[in-house]
């Protein structure tokens, strides 16, 4: 294959890493931007997602794509449950203290793999792909589900977006994000904003997972090269900046793509988190993030 | 008495049961309690820069396996004894603690947090990364032969039990003393203060700074001898100890025992380790009780046990 059309494939396959990996972060942004928590057990809502995307999808027989519809349904809404209960149980009583949260999603990590460990096992499971179609490109063959999982992220980011900017439950984030006090003090259920977006958070990662799982098997320990990934996304992007996630995904994932192709995998990701740490030394508000905290 | 002569006699009562206990224990347990020994001197390394200067890192891995790789890849590819390789150990944790500390300490609070992990990440890597001469996951195993630990009169073989034992509580001795003496220090007050109200100390005239980088290099050094003290006891290097649960796995220690306190790090290790031990033959899901026991100590006792004694029982235990 000549370098062009190598280049494209590379790029392709950015953009279904950058596709997966926006939404993932956006959920992590969002969490930290309204409710200013680090959630460490955010790889592991991914990987729970695709887990029981799995189970999901074996329940039902028939044509892949019933299988493959209900764990679209089915799964994120699981885990945001799992996500709000997590919320009530652990985080409100710690107030949300930055430090003890931290810790305390530590432990949900720990806690959500064992698990998964246990009643899943170790095996890596694939799902089919709701439909198998492959297009010919004049130089190689692409599949159409990738494609799909591009356009499907698109429109969730989205209606993520409209959703925070034009319905009232995403006034209520907006609000609770720029003055929690203040907020409380208008009559906003601060607490349930907070247990609503970190359902959220953890749905969307869950949803990143389901669309993935079909080209990626799910593992149990697929969950902790996203993190890190969403993490850098995050930061990059400025700490709670949607727009800013947004961009710092595709500058991710394409870069990823096709450095990964041309490089060992372990030297480029060695060298994208000392950049990262870096970046947060010396701009800490993210290469997009404009107001300085 | 005054408080100073209780918290040293204490001190030395531990030392003297922990010695006693050499002649007393059945093998396995005091192959177990070498092991905790080693591994508590890690967790008071960390103790002295989250529990006492309040940096709350999620990279001490990276310290402790600088000292496993700085005395392990010495004595295995250079053929060094242990007495220079152990030197190797420390200075390569100075090195990288000044480095990481001078980088990090720019941050705070949640930024410091995950600089901190993105380092000790890269750091994990760079042992992936170069796999030839550190083996990666697989690790180095050490020969018998430079493991040896010369002194005046007497040659040490670690590989067996009861000097390893001994190697180990001398170890855990010297540091334990050194940090009851740093933290009674004014150095130790000012760390505590600059935990406490950083702008105040600031104000003071204190160069918070500087306090902050000097406490996590002391931290990083003592944590990178109890690396290289564990490449050389137990005669392993691997890249395990440079993952990201080998930095969780203190904090853990230091919450469990209690933060900011001398003894708590020995407490919580040796609790969490007899805890794993326990459930492993029952089950193996031993990061469930992992898991489960982070979040019951921030929701239930943020000071843990030795912190727990202290409010309630003995407020001069240091």
């Amino acid at each position: 294959m000549a370098f062009g059309p190598y280049l494209l494939l590379a790029g392709l396959e950015g953009l279904v890493t950058a596709a997966v990996l926006a939404l993932m972060a956006l959920g992590l942004s969002l969490v930290f931007g309204v409710m200013r928590v680090v959630n460490v057990a955010h790889g592991e809502f991914y990987m729970l997602g695709a887990v029981l995307a799995w189970w999901f999808a074996s329940l039902v027989s028939g044509h892949p794509a019933l299988g493959f519809l209900l764990a679209l349904i089915a799964s994120p809404m699981v885990v945001a449950a799992i996500a709000f209960a997590a919320d009530r149980l652990v985080l409100r009583r710690l107030n949300y203290e930055p430090e003890a949260t931290i810790v305390a999603t530590i432990g949900l990590l720990y806690i959500i793999q064992q698990l998964a460990l246990t009643f899943y096992g170790p095996e890596a499971r694939p799902v089919q792909p709701p439909f198998d179609m492959r297009l010919s490109l004049p130089w190689f063959g692409y599949s159409a589900y990738k494609l799909a999982v591009i356009a499907a992220s698109a429109c969730l980011i989205l209606a993520t977006w409209i959703m925070l900017t034009r319905t009232r439950a995403g006034l209520l984030m907006r609000a609770t994000q720029s003055d929690r006090e203040t907020a409380q003090a208008f009559g906003i259920p601060v607490d349930r904003v907070y247990a609503g977006v970190f359902a959220l958070g953890a749905g969307l990662a869950a949803l990143a997972a389901v669309l993935i799982v079909p080209i990626q098997q799910a593992h149990y320990l697929m969950g902790q090269d996203p993190l890190l990934l969403s993490f850098i996304v995050v930061i990059i992007g400025g700490l709670g900046s949607l727009r800013g996630t947004v961009v710092a995904a595709l500058l991710i994932g394409l870069s990823d793509g096709i450095i990964s192709m041309f490089f060992s995998p372990t030297l480029a990701k060695m060298l994208a988190t000392l950049l990262v740490a870096l970046v947060l030394v010396f701009r800490p508000q993210g290469l997009f993030g404009t107001a300085a905290r | 008495m005054t408080s100073t002569a209780k918290a040293v006699s204490l001190h030395l009562c531990i030392i003297v049961v922990l010695f006693a206990l050499n002649f007393l224990l059945p093998e396995y347990h005091r192959g177990i309690l070498s092991r905790v020994m080693v591994l508590s001197v890690f967790a008071m390394g960390y103790n002295l820069a989250f529990g006492y200067a309040g940096l709350l890192s999620l990279g001490h891995a990276m310290f402790f396996a600088a000292g496993l790789y700085g005395a392990g890849l010495t004595i295995y590819h250079l053929g060094w004894s242990a007495w220079p390789a152990l030197a190797a150990g420390l200075g390569a944790g100075a090195i990288l603690a000044l480095v990481a500390g001078f980088l990090a300490l720019r941050t705070r609070g949640v930024a410091f947090m995950i600089v901190t992990l993105m380092f000790a990440q890269a750091f994990y890597l760079a042992t992936l990364y170069f796999t030839t001469y550190t083996r990666g996951e697989e690790g180095l195993v050490l020969p018998q032969s430079a493991r040896n630990l010369s002194f005046p009169g007497a040659n040490l073989d670690p590989t067996v039990p009861a000097t390893r034992y001994m190697l180990a509580l001398a170890l855990l001795t010297v540091i334990l003393f050194l940090l009851l003496f740093l933290v009674r220090s004014s150095f130790g007050r000012a760390l505590v203060a600059v935990r406490e109200n950083e702008e105040r100390m600031r104000m003071l005239g204190y160069d918070v700074f500087a306090n902050k980088l000097a406490a996590l290099v002391v931290s990083g050094v003592i944590c990178a001898a109890a690396g290289a003290a564990y490449a050389i006891l137990f005669g392993y290097a691997g890249a395990g100890f440079a993952s990201i649960q080998y930095s969780i796995l203190p904090l853990l220690w230091v919450l469990l025992g209690g933060a900011a306190t001398t003894l708590g790090p020995i407490v919580g290790t040796l609790f969490m380790f007899y805890a794993v031990d326990v459930t492993s033959s029952y089950t193996n899901a031993y990061m469930l009780v992992v898991g489960i026991a982070l979040i019951l100590l921030v929701l239930y006792f943020p000071k843990g046990i030795a912190g727990a004694v202290r409010a309630r029982w003995l407020p001069w235990l240091p």
